[in-house]
């Protein structure tokens, strides 16, 4: 046991550093109507996420779940993922909506409380992607729910969807400092 | 002056308890070599709870509405009961032993019915699940209060604490093993490893997070403040029930102060212990669970006997 | 004014009401609806006058005794002694037939059409005056009468419903333990009239000493045996589960309530009254047969999905509570601790008085429903909430008040039991010391687990989605029953927040036998209504918990209802579902939910797994058509006591029958064997 607790101080940090220059070197796309003031002073202290899975290749998910290790640490800005689309406030969706996934997509749209937002993660959940206008799929995620960002990549890094997410809940902010 | 310390004993465990809980995550995740949030996360995620809307299931009740309310009524009713930082709370007589493991199980018992209110598979299940630790948990939660009563004399939990500061060394054994029965029912009844897991997302391994799949907004953010507050009144209890060192005898500001230092260091050195414990093990087996549990039983059993075969 | 109501002229009014009602019941057999008026009227009067007369009698501390003096037996005299410990008996009789027979105005007419209401009215009528019979009279003989018409009137309401095989069979299973115990009950007094000489019990009671200590112990088995029976506790308990649910609910509820409660009243008439001064170790029996009867009535209410008899499983499990405190009281009372012993005793009756009132308040609710939903089977309710909303509050009182949750009742009568336990632990020497942590870690899991078990019955029943089409058409019970129901839902909460002035009055109840004439309380009870036990161990507070529990409510609400967050929007969606369609088999089960504990208890319980596969062609077994799995409990009882005892004595009687060989000339040879041992006897 003592030589498990002596490992883990020995162990060098290793997590990545992260600053505002970074931040505008990135780019995504915004879509959909402009998300209402209220939405960016709830979430910037604490966003809970539910990831959904709409028949994607995996891909994605494996960079979603590196988020959490100890290199990225999503935690460290107050975002974590969650079990329950009811205790969900961004709803990360993965993959082309496929024909099975489309009502699974859309009841757990429905059932995220207000205010939520809705973010399509990877080339295939934009526009389906590699699977683009297949019969099994309904290309992209715009045909089911409205899609408030997108985060491009096949798949995205998991620097990609950070920096991503930080910018989201930055620009939110800035947006309604414009609006005033 | 009884108006003010009334009025801080019944803020104290809801206002410390998400700090108590931030503390746990932060050194867990130090001890996995992240960074981790900042100790005070939990309440910026109850105050975003609070502030979003609702959305409730057709199939739920006015249980399921009222629940929450209920759950956090009951532990602000226990943390006002309990010796926290003042030797005695003014006329108050709701500090007996049974009153406070019934009280808390009235918020088991509700809890456990809004998880099944919804008609969820995984309501129904954690509600079974809990039920079945709660039920076993009690035995082990009385009788090591009960261990303690018996030593004092006294099933007042003020006397408890104000006599264990001057019981003769012969009690030391009873009292460490009382205090080992009741760290093991601390882990079950807030859902600690090795019981259940609170951070998971894999529903089938839910005991506790089950049965508030359902929540949301305000409500949600009321059961887990209230499963918050829950953890730190268990801490309360462990820290100033068996190791009452720095606890005020006497009533005045400087007392109270000293008082609240000396439970918050307590608290973190509880809150060190539970880290550094959920990150060496890994969860039980749903099945192994009520061994554990009787041998918290068999531990107060044994307490109890030590004591009458000292005298 | 007073002194009117407390003689012998109330007495006999009471009992006339009940005579008059049993008769003209019968009168009224061709027209239902007036056959229900005539019997509810008379009960309902009855009850009245029975309250009004033994709260009287309690207040003014006053005891009757009176009786006809009859010339034909020495033996046999018609006399009756109504001491406060009657008078409390009498007031819980008089209390729940009350309610129930309120209910059962409403109750009553969904047996109109097929079967008769003058025959259930005069055995409804008979049952409550034989009640109140057996717990006033004075004489064994007298006792044993009304006993057993209090035992053939319930024989006849279990088999009300006789279209239904099972009820008949419950009936003639209950009719057969109900004798089994009498014959005990028969021996006790024949012992007692041996070496007495009387059957009178005051008698009895001045001559005790001439009985030697052996038989006084053979007395005590048999009586405890005998009575016992009745109360249910286990091993004997095996008619209680089937007989209760057969009969109408409101007399469910008044046998689980009252009836059960006959042979508690005769146990603390005899041992702690009668048969004064006894040897420690009765009050040790009584306390482990209680300590497990309370705990293996819980795990097998646990494996129930019948509410009816999970609420009969109930019943063993708080009889089992009531014998904890009357053991303590017994063994304290031996140990020359009689404040104690008063303690013990004011938890045992402080028990009995709760334990009918929410037990009542269950079967009444459990009747409503299955009046609605024609089953009784629990996999077939829920979501009952929606249909019948008081019927489903009623329910979760009488749930929070059996699982021992305050401010309700039932959370004060456990206290003190536990009280009685924890000085018992405190104050013991060594064995016995042992047996009382024992009882109380009994009666510690005993509570975890009702709560448990309380969870499933409401749960499954009332919440989440209908599991079956019957629910659907479920309409809310009838007025009469939501008042019966609502005014023993009233009780518990006001028995709860005002116990202390309750238990001032059972102390006095208490105090007033025989061997606590000049003891000293054993709790205090303060002017604000809290109350202490005396050495100052603990100390709790009716009024305050619940001012406590309202105002704290009342403030979370307002603050984060009103306050936080005015403007939030709720909106209603189908329960998150994973994306998939729920339908009702997604929702847990009441054998679902209590598998875990029956699993963790197996070795008590013994559970079993039945597989059976029908196929679609037996030769070749390849596609199966069906697969069922029974799931049960082995039934520990028959298979080690009642078949062994039931083989034993088919082969004796086998045996015996070889007597009775049809041989005129071995007949004669009897009668001449007879006769001389006749002659040689007066020679």
């Amino acid at each position: 046991m003592l030589k498990f607790f002596a490992k883990i101080f020995k162990t060098p940090k290793n997590i990545i550093s992260f600053s505002k220059n970074d931040l505008n070197q990135m780019d995504f796309f915004e879509i959909g109507e402009k998300i209402q003031d209220k939405v960016k002073k709830l979430f910037r202290g604490s966003l809970a996420i539910r990831q959904i899975d709409a028949g994607s290749d995996n891909a994605c998910e494996q960079e979603l779940i590196a988020l959490s290790n100890s290199f990225y640490d999503v935690e460290r800005f107050g975002i974590h993922f969650v079990a329950s689309p009811r205790h969900a406030d961004m709803l990360l969706v993965t993959g082309p909506v496929t024909r099975n996934m489309a009502k699974a997509v859309k009841d757990a749209y429905d059932g995220t409380p207000n205010p939520k937002i809705v973010v399509a993660i990877g080339d295939d959940a934009i526009d389906g992607g590699i699977f683009k206008n297949s019969y099994a799929v309904l290309n992209g995620v715009d045909s089911v729910v409205p899609v408030d960002y997108q985060i491009l990549g096949d798949p995205p890094t998991p620097t990609i969807i950070l920096y991503s997410l930080l910018k989201i809940l930055e620009t939110v902010e800035d947006k309604t400092l414009q609006k005033k | 002056m009884s108006i003010f310390i009334l009025v801080i004993q019944l803020i104290f465990i809801p206002a410390f308890s998400p700090l108590c809980v931030g503390i746990i995550r932060k050194i867990k995740a130090k001890l996995q070599n992240r960074q981790g949030a900042n100790i005070f996360q939990p309440y910026r995620d109850i105050w975003k709870l609070l502030h979003k809307d609702e959305v409730l299931s057709r199939d739920a009740s006015w249980i399921f509405r009222f629940t929450p309310y209920i759950v956090f009524a009951v532990t602000l009713v226990v943390g006002m009961s309990i010796p926290l930082f003042v030797p005695h709370v003014f006329g108050f007589m709701t500090s007996d032993i049974l009153f406070i493991v019934y009280t808390l199980a009235i918020g088991t018992f509700f809890m456990a019915l809004a998880g099944m209110d919804t008609g969820s598979a995984f309501g129904g299940f954690g509600s079974s699940r809990e039920m079945t630790i709660s039920a076993l948990a009690e035995g082990g939660f009385i009788f090591s209060l009960l261990t303690m009563a018996l030593i004092v004399g006294s099933s007042n939990l003020f006397d408890i604490t104000s006599f264990t500061r001057s019981i003769n060394s012969q009690y030391f054994l009873p009292m460490i093993l009382a205090f080992c029965g009741f760290f093991i029912v601390l882990l079950a009844e807030t859902t600690r490893f090795p019981f259940d897991n609170p951070a998971t997302h894999l529903e089938l391994t839910m005991i506790h997070e089950a049965m508030i799949l359902e929540y949301s907004g305000k409500r949600l953010a009321l059961m887990e403040w209230a499963a918050s507050n829950k953890l730190l009144i268990f801490i309360a209890l462990g820290a100033n029930l068996s190791f009452p060192f720095g606890f005020p005898m006497n009533v005045g500001f400087v007392a109270i102060a000293l008082g609240i230092f000396y439970f918050l260091m307590k608290m973190f050195l509880f809150c060190v212990i539970i880290a550094v414990l959920e990150s060496s093990i890994a969860k039980f087996r749903f099945f192994r669970l009520p061994d554990l549990l009787l041998i918290s039983f068999i531990f107060n059993v044994v307490a109890i006997g030590l004591i009458y075969s000292i005298k | 004014m007073l002194e009117i109501i407390a003689s012998p002229i109330s007495f006999f009014i009471l009992l006339s009401l009940f005579f008059v009602g049993a008769i003209g019941s019968l009168f009224f057999y061709k027209n239902n609806n007036q056959a229900n008026a005539w019997s509810s009227f008379f009960v309902i009067s009855g009850s009245l006058v029975g309250l009004v007369f033994s709260i009287v009698n309690i207040l003014t501390k006053n005891s009757l005794l009176f009786g006809l003096k009859t010339s034909f037996f020495s033996f046999f005299t018609i006399s009756f002694h109504i001491d406060l410990l009657s008078s409390f008996f009498v007031f819980v009789i008089s209390l729940l037939a009350l309610f129930c027979s309120i209910y059962g105005i409403g109750y009553v007419r969904h047996y109109y059409k097929k079967y008769n209401i003058g025959v259930l009215g005069f055995f409804y009528n008979l049952f409550i005056g034989s009640l109140i019979l057996v717990v006033t009279s004075s004489n064994g003989i007298l006792f044993l009468i009304f006993w057993e018409i209090m035992s053939i009137s319930s024989y006849f309401l279990v088999v009300y419903d006789n279209h239904d095989d099972d009820n008949v069979k419950a009936g003639l299973l209950y009719l057969v333990m109900t004798y089994i115990g009498t014959s005990f009950i028969i021996l006790a007094f024949l012992l007692l009239y041996k070496y007495i000489g009387s059957f009178d019990f005051l008698v009895i009671k001045d001559n005790i000493a001439l009985i030697p200590a052996s038989i006084k112990n053979i007395v005590f088995v048999s009586a405890f045996i005998g009575f016992g029976l009745k109360a249910g506790i286990i091993p004997l308990h095996i008619w209680l589960p089937v007989a209760h649910p057969a009969a109408p609910s409101h007399v469910s509820a008044l046998m689980s309530g009252i009836m059960i409660k006959s042979g508690i009243y005769m146990m603390i008439r005899l041992f702690l009254d009668i048969l004064q001064p006894v040897p420690f170790w009765w009050g040790l029996m009584v306390l482990v047969v209680g300590s497990i009867s309370a705990l293996l009535g819980v795990l097998y209410a646990l494996t129930e999905h019948d509410i009816k008899r999970l609420l009969a499983y109930h019943s063993i499990e708080n009889i089992g509570i009531i014998l904890l405190g009357l053991g303590s009281a017994l063994t304290f009372y031996s140990l020359n601790l009689p404040a104690l012993a008063l303690l013990g005793l004011i938890a045992a009756l402080f028990h009995t008085l709760n334990h009918a009132i929410f037990k009542a308040l269950l079967f009444l609710s459990a009747g409503s429903v299955i009046n609605e939903v024609h089953t009784r089977n629990m996999e077939e309710y829920g979501g009952l909430i929606k249909y019948m909303p008081q019927t489903a509050l009623f329910f979760l009182i009488g749930s929070v008040a059996i699982s021992a949750l305050p401010p309700f009742n039932g959370f004060f009568s456990e206290w003190l039991t536990y009280q009685a336990l924890f000085q018992g632990i405190a104050q013991m020497s060594f064995v016995t010391q042992w047996i009382f942590i024992l009882a109380t870690g009994s009666l510690v899991f005993t509570g975890g687990l009702a709560l448990a078990c309380f969870v499933k019955a409401f749960g499954v029943t009332f919440l989440a989605r209908p599991r079956s089409k019957k629910v659907t058409c479920a309409k809310e019970s009838a007025l009469s029953m939501r008042l019966g129901m609502g005014g023993l839902a009233l009780l518990t909460l006001l028995f709860g927040v005002f116990s202390g002035y309750i238990i001032s009055i059972i102390n006095t109840v208490s105090q007033s036998l025989g061997i606590f004439k000049n003891s000293s309380s054993a709790i205090n009870i303060s002017s604000s209504q809290s109350m202490s036990v005396s050495n100052g161990f603990s100390s709790i507070s009716g009024p305050l918990i619940f001012v406590l529990f309202v105002v704290t409510i009342f403030l979370v609400v307002f603050i984060f209802k009103k306050i936080i967050n005015r403007k939030q929007k709720e909106c209603t969606t189908n329960t998150w579902d994973c994306g998939t369609n729920f339908t009702p088999r997604a929702e847990i089960t009441a054998t679902g939910f209590s598998r875990s504990i029956i699993l963790i208890f197996k070795g008590l319980l013994k559970p079993t797994i039945q597989h059976n596969i029908e196929y679609y062609d037996d030769q070749n077994r390849y596609l199966p058509k069906s697969r069922t799995v029974t799931l049960n409990i082995g039934n520990v009882y028959h298979t080690y006591l009642y078949q062994p005892l039931h083989i034993v004595i088919n082969k004796l009687s086998v045996k015996a029958k070889t007597i009775q060989n049809g041989n005129i000339d071995l007949y004669i040879s009897y009668i001449l064997v007879a006769l001389m041992l006749a002659l040689l006897v007066i020679l």
